[in-house]
């Protein structure tokens, strides 16, 4: 009928075919907002650490890796991050599975919440009356006759690593939770009508599902850990074992006033998380990544 | 163990029993299947069949009774000890691994030899006809095919008891025709038991050698699809059967074989089968046996559907009773019929007084 002199449709149809309507507009918030809280301060910062104080492109960069009281936070860093992530993990898997049949979850989800809302400098304040030379800790040890003299557990790399532990295991835990709940309970059972005994059910049916998820929380955990901060100066050796690299770009930036210098610092902190993270994507994609559930519903 | 449960004869359950709490889902199921045979556990949902099930499957403790292979007690293995295959209600495919790997899963957990193993899974899988579908995961798979990975997954084990949970409930109308011929084809080429969990009579009736007619976790009838559909024991069993019409009466004569009863003024007849147990009965009749006749039952016609091969239709008859009844022509909404069923088809149970 009117075919031959149909009109083009109107813009705002072109762009809605796109995907572009007026509820895109409600993105523009939540964007302005990442551009003025992340993405500006990441590109000042990237612009700031080419300017160093002696005018050369790269001073900075040549700084921090020729100088091994920088460098060396990284290491040090890492090995406190690495190991704390993994250990969390691997609690987490068996007590997530022990409780994932309880009754009373919510109760211990509760409990281990705790320590995530109370922070991190409440926690090492607590750890360095319990577990300090005079601690309730140490002197249930020398009670017992475990030890003769205090266990130096505080102001040194175990005192970090612990505290880590305790913050870190909840968040870890529930993820691993929420994870191993999403798993469609039915699979074991069939599992088990084929044959396979808990740990056959464990290996090919249950970890195999588990493991995108555990790609994801170690990535987070990790990148938590790795900023460590307020632990390794109250409960570590800031000088020595637990001089990580946020202390090495708070020095930089608030007692050398040097911004630029702690803003390169900043960036070679970014760029090793980034690496360790595109590592543990990448594993994670070797694997089935599809719903976890048994067919249709 | 296993070799032993092979060559078995019959399961046998006895006064098997579940609680949840303080709720009796399965109160004493006792019955046997022999080798051979295609049982349907058919009733209505939460009657405690998928409860029996589980628990003849493994994967819900008995809290009362035994079940037996022969003379050996299974009930207190393990799911993975018994050896049965089960088909589940959403499949339960293991959605990591590919058709071939899912096939294959039990007879690697049963550390069968590969090259074994290898003709096993073609065989299986040739018996649910999937060959061009082997290497793709089940979630690329239509619905259909996903049922057909699952029989084979569960057939390929050889197990002595197949278990079917309402395999074909989430498959379209067409589909589920299709594939009950397949798992009756599949049942008649294994050799073993299927006991299929069901609420859809004509599924039981189409797939099965007996019925199991449960309601409220008892057992209500156990016979042959023709003894349930001609002679169901008691009225939920008849209810269940499509005897959809229910009508209360005063018994006023009974001979050898009829038994007359006074509905509102006028007499139908029907079967007598047993006893009463007193003057207030019952008679369920089928809608496809109640139709317009010269004398009868008079009711308003309220609902006339077309079917096809006739018209269905509801009507309200004395007392304000509802008659559900089929009819050659369409009839009018309103309109004043006179419903009979032949005294054969009628049958006469004790009422709520007796």
């Amino acid at each position: 009928m009117n075919d031959a002199h149909t009109p083009p449709p109107a813009l705002g149809m072109r762009l809605a075919a796109m995907g572009l309507d007026a509820v895109t507009l409600l993105v523009l918030p939540a964007a302005l907002l990442i551009v003025a809280l992340f993405v500006y301060p990441f590109l000042y910062g990237l612009w700031l650490s080419f300017h160093p104080k002696d005018g050369s492109t790269f001073g900075n960069y040549v700084k921090f890796f020729s100088d091994p009281f920088l460098y060396g936070t990284i290491g040090k860093t890492l090995w406190l991050a690495l190991p704390v992530t993994v250990l969390n993990l691997l609690l987490a898997i068996p007590i997530a599975f022990r409780v994932r049949r309880m009754r009373n979850q919510r109760i211990l989800t509760t409990i281990l919440v705790l320590p995530i809302t109370l922070g991190t400098v409440l926690v090492a304040e607590g750890m360095l009356n319990y577990f300090g030379p005079q601690g309730w800790f140490n002197r249930a040890v020398m009670t017992l006759g475990l030890s003769s003299t205090p266990l130096k557990l505080v102001h040194n790399y175990t005192g970090v690593f612990i505290s880590l532990v305790i913050t870190g295991f909840p968040f870890t835990f529930l993820l691993v939770l929420s994870y191993l709940t999403g798993i469609d309970p039915v699979l074991e059972q069939a599992a088990a009508t084929l044959g396979a005994k808990t740990a056959a059910r464990f290996r090919h049916i249950l970890l195999p599902l588990l493991v995108p998820g555990l790609g994801v929380t170690f990535c987070l955990g990790f990148v938590q850990a790795f900023s460590v901060f307020p632990s390794a100066v109250l409960l570590g050796a800031p000088a020595g074992p637990t001089r990580v690299i946020s202390i090495a770009a708070y020095e930089a930036a608030f007692e050398h006033y040097d911004y630029s210098l702690a803003s390169a610092i900043a960036m070679v902190m970014a760029l090793v998380l980034l690496v360790i993270v595109v590592a543990a994507l990448s594993v994670r994609n070797l694997f089935y990544r599809g719903p976890a559930s048994g067919g249709k519903g | 163990m296993a070799a032993s449960l092979k060559s078995f004869k019959s399961l046998r359950l006895e006064h098997l029993g579940r609680d949840f709490g303080t709720l009796n889902a399965l109160k004493d199921l006792t019955f046997s299947i022999e080798r051979g045979e295609f049982v349907a556990l058919l009733g209505p949902s939460g009657c405690g069949k998928s409860t029996a099930l589980n628990c003849i499957a493994g994967l819900l403790p008995t809290t009362r009774g035994s079940i037996w292979l022969d003379q050996t007690r299974i009930d207190t293995l393990g799911a993975e000890d018994r050896g049965f295959g089960m088909v589940f209600q959403n499949y339960a495919l293991f959605p990591h691994m590919s058709v071939r790997d899912n096939i294959g899963f039990g007879l690697r957990m049963q550390g069968v030899p590969k090259i074994e193993a290898g003709k096993r899974i073609d065989a299986a899988i040739a018996t649910v006809r999937l060959q061009s579908q082997i290497d793709k995961l089940p979630g690329q798979l239509s619905g259909g095919q996903q049922q057909r990975v699952a029989i084979a997954r569960a057939i390929v084990i050889e197990p002595p008891l197949v278990l079917m949970d309402e395999p074909l409930s989430n498959l379209d109308a067409k589909l589920r025709l299709e594939m009950r011929q397949e798992i009756r084809r599949i049942h008649s080429g294994l050799g073993s038991i299927t006991l299929y969990v069901t609420h859809d009579q004509d599924e039981a009736m189409s797939l099965a050698d007996r019925i199991v007619v449960m309601r409220d976790g008892e057992v209500r009838q156990i016979g042959t699809p023709e003894d349930l559909y001609l002679r169901p024991a008691t009225l939920d069993v008849a209810e269940f059967m499509g005897f959809r019409n229910r009508i209360a009466g005063r018994i006023i004569d009974v001979t050898a074989d009829t038994v007359s009863i006074d509905v509102g003024g006028t007499t139908i007849k029907g079967q007598r089968r047993a006893k009463f147990n007193g003057r207030d009965v019952v008679a369920a009749i089928r809608p496809d046996d109640l139709v317009a006749a010269p004398s009868g039952l008079a009711a308003i016609v309220e609902v006339c559907e077309y079917r096809g091969h006739s018209f269905f239709g509801s009507a309200r008859g004395p007392g304000g009773v509802e008659l559900f009844f089929s009819s050659s022509e369409r009839l009018a909404n309103g309109d004043a019929v006179t419903l009979a069923a032949d005294p054969s088809r009628v049958l006469v149970y004790d009422g709520a007084g007796a």
